[in-house]
């Protein structure tokens, strides 16, 4: 009992035996035996076990790759019409065959998926742009702000946005700048909720506190702790928002509205064959239709992938 | 949940006069006038234009009698065909739209939420891959792709449906297939997740332990749960299948209003497309409304909300 007392007033009355070496291992004990993973990194890992998804990004890296090079591997133009060549079948002259015009569906295909990407593209950035803004005030500033933003998004979100799409579109006339322009002016409402709804959970949280805490501005908070965790849900969506404009821009070519000459785009062309399937000139649809179809589904399923893979709730 | 009623129908009616006021913009907004291109040579049709639209007024008083018009259901004449009105285009063109769409939802939702219901109980299972394979084809092939091969296969090869036209429960199979087919895999593979999600809670753990039957747990307790997201897509998918009778009406000249509304566009029969364009919104903005009072009923958490706030 003495003893212990002594100790407790004085530390340096520890008898030395007391004493133990610590072994070298047993100080490694708390080291980190694997290289530690960034969110990519790890979302990544995650993604490439996902088959599926994988195959879509390979086959969407593979026609990028064909939108670029592929018009450049046949001798024919997009837009030279041949009207004695009409209707070829698929030959090692025309790979794809020929279409109504004469002209080599194989070149057209890969104008049609410069046109298409593009379209999906751009569309779907300039919706996250819009969205990352609108929705980034709204949820940061909260209150009143976000109570009156919020509304205006109700508003807009009863349009129906193709019809609206489609009004534009007459007025306007059809191209390649007004159809992206019409595509994004209501496109961008459900990205702005999908911001919005992220930013509000993460600043709650304890890490943007802390930062708070130390002196951190709103413009470093937003930039180090809110933008890279909406990050996610921020890329699924866009994946998933690709093939949404891709799909209207071919759905306005089919009724009339779509990119007009010397453009080509997989809905022009599908919509030019229709009248050719019915005498069994089956190529001139069935190469824009399958490009559609698979570019969506190539999309579709590399969204739902990444939704997996960038859920930091699913990480094991 | 008056209020809440209350605050639906308010949002309502101000989305609905913003598509009016845009309508009315793009139609001051087309070059020179949008009544008096050289197709138009008929002097009565022209004169009945100038009279519907008050072209000589100042543009303010030409909103003001506009909104009065679409207020008292007159949408005006149309340009390309005459002595019609938009009037008479929707009376006739309007039902047959209106059938197609409502097999298809009907279609659509019940053969989606039971290939939802059976992909969530056989999780990982054969039948739940062969499902969402077919869901993720489902969203990706588009309609009017799809009413093609259908027409090609189905019709011309073997012909086992007819290629055209709206006479008989045959002539519905290919179209409302080919429309059905989206909004059916968006709610397959919806069911499946918030399936999966609710047969993990502890109320169908307590329900097994009950000792109720499978089939029990799944209709009672299961399902109820899951089919709230599916009401509130509800909405969208309307507008997905209303958008795309344009496409398939054109595919199998079947004279409803979608088929009227494309030629519509492409003889720029401005009339036509405003009065379409303000009527289907209008229908699409109630059926809005009446998904929100449906889903603002069937979730009891919007009343209590609602009891909690006063």
């Amino acid at each position: 009992m003495k003893a212990d007392r002594d100790i407790e007033m004085n530390p340096a009355s520890i008898p030395d035996e007391w004493f133990e070496l610590k072994k070298k291992d047993d100080r490694d004990r708390e080291g980190i035996a694997r290289p530690s993973l960034s969110y990519w990194q790890d979302a990544w890992r995650r993604l490439r076990k996902n088959t599926m998804a994988m195959l879509g990004l390979l086959f969407l890296i593979l026609l990028g790759v064909m939108a670029i090079f592929g018009p450049m591997m046949t001798p024919y133009e997009v837009n030279v019409q041949n009207l004695p060549n009409q209707y070829q079948p698929p030959s090692s002259e025309h790979w794809f065959g020929t279409d109504s015009a004469g002209r080599d569906v194989f070149t057209r295909t890969w104008y049609g998926a410069r046109i298409s990407l593009f379209v999906g593209l751009v569309a779907a950035l300039i919706d996250v742009f819009i969205g990352i803004v609108y929705g980034g005030i709204s949820g940061f500033k909260g209150g009143r702000t976000d109570n009156i933003m919020m509304r205006i998004i109700e508003i807009l979100y009863g349009i129906p946005s193709l019809l609206v799409t489609i009004l534009l579109l007459v007025v306007l006339g059809p191209s390649l700048f007004t159809i992206i322009l019409a595509l994004t002016i209501t496109g961008w409402v459900g990205m702005a909720r999908i911001v919005r709804g992220q930013v509000l959970q993460i600043k709650n949280y304890e890490f943007v506190l802390a930062s708070q805490s130390f002196g951190g501005k709103s413009s470093r908070i937003i930039r180090k702790h809110l933008l890279p965790n909406t990050m996610g849900p921020i890329i699924v969506q866009m994946t998933l928002s690709v093939p949404t404009a891709i799909f209207a821009e071919a759905f306005l070519s089919f009724i009339g509205l779509g990119i007009q000459a010397p453009f080509a785009s997989w809905g022009v062309m599908a919509n030019d064959a229709l009248g050719a399937i019915l005498s069994g000139n089956w190529w001139t649809l069935f190469f824009p239709a399958f490009f559609i179809s698979f570019t969506m589904f190539a999309f579709n399923v590399l969204g739902d992938g990444l939704q997996d893979a960038l859920d930091p709730k699913l990480r094991k | 949940m008056l209020r809440y009623t209350l605050k639906r129908l308010l949002i309502a009616f101000i989305t609905l006069w913003i598509i009016i006021s845009i309508t009315f913009l793009l139609m001051i907004s087309v070059p020179g006038s949008p009544f008096n291109t050289d197709k138009t040579s008929n002097e009565t049709v022209q004169a009945n234009l100038e009279a519907h639209y008050n072209l000589d007024e100042p543009y303010f008083i030409q909103y003001v009698l506009y909104l009065k018009s679409i207020a008292t259901f007159d949408f005006g004449p149309s340009i390309k065909q005459p002595n019609q009105t938009v009037n008479d285009l929707l009376g006739r063109g309007f039902p047959i739209s209106f059938e197609l769409g409502m097999i298809t939802i009907v279609v659509a939702v019940i053969s989606g939420i039971t290939l939802g219901i059976f992909s969530a109980l056989k999780h990982n299972g054969i039948i739940d891959y062969l499902a969402m394979g077919f869901a993720v084809l489902g969203i990706s092939i588009p309609n009017f792709i799809l009413a093609t091969l259908l027409i090609q296969k189905l019709a011309v090869d073997y012909s086992i449906f007819p290629v055209a036209t709206w006479a008989s429960p045959s002539h519905m199979v290919l179209p409302v297939l080919a429309l059905a087919t989206g909004p059916m895999a968006i709610i397959a593979r919806l069911t499946r997740s918030t399936m999966l999600e609710v047969l993990t809670q502890d109320y169908i753990k307590m329900a097994r332990a009950k000792g109720l039957s499978p089939w029990k747990i799944t209709i009672k307790h299961a399902l109820r749960n899951a089919l709230m997201p599916v009401v509130t897509i509800m909405g969208t998918l309307l507008a997905a299948i209303l958008t795309g009778t344009f496409v398939i009406e054109q595919i199998f000249a079947i004279p409803g209003m979608g088929k009227y509304f494309v030629e519509s566009i492409n003889q720029r029969d401005y009339p036509v497309i405003m009065g379409t364009t303000v009527f289907y919104s209008a229908f699409l903005i109630l059926m809005l409304f009446l998904v929100d009072i449906v889903y603002g009923l069937l979730d009891p958490r919007i009343k209590l909300h609602k009891k909690g706030g006063k």
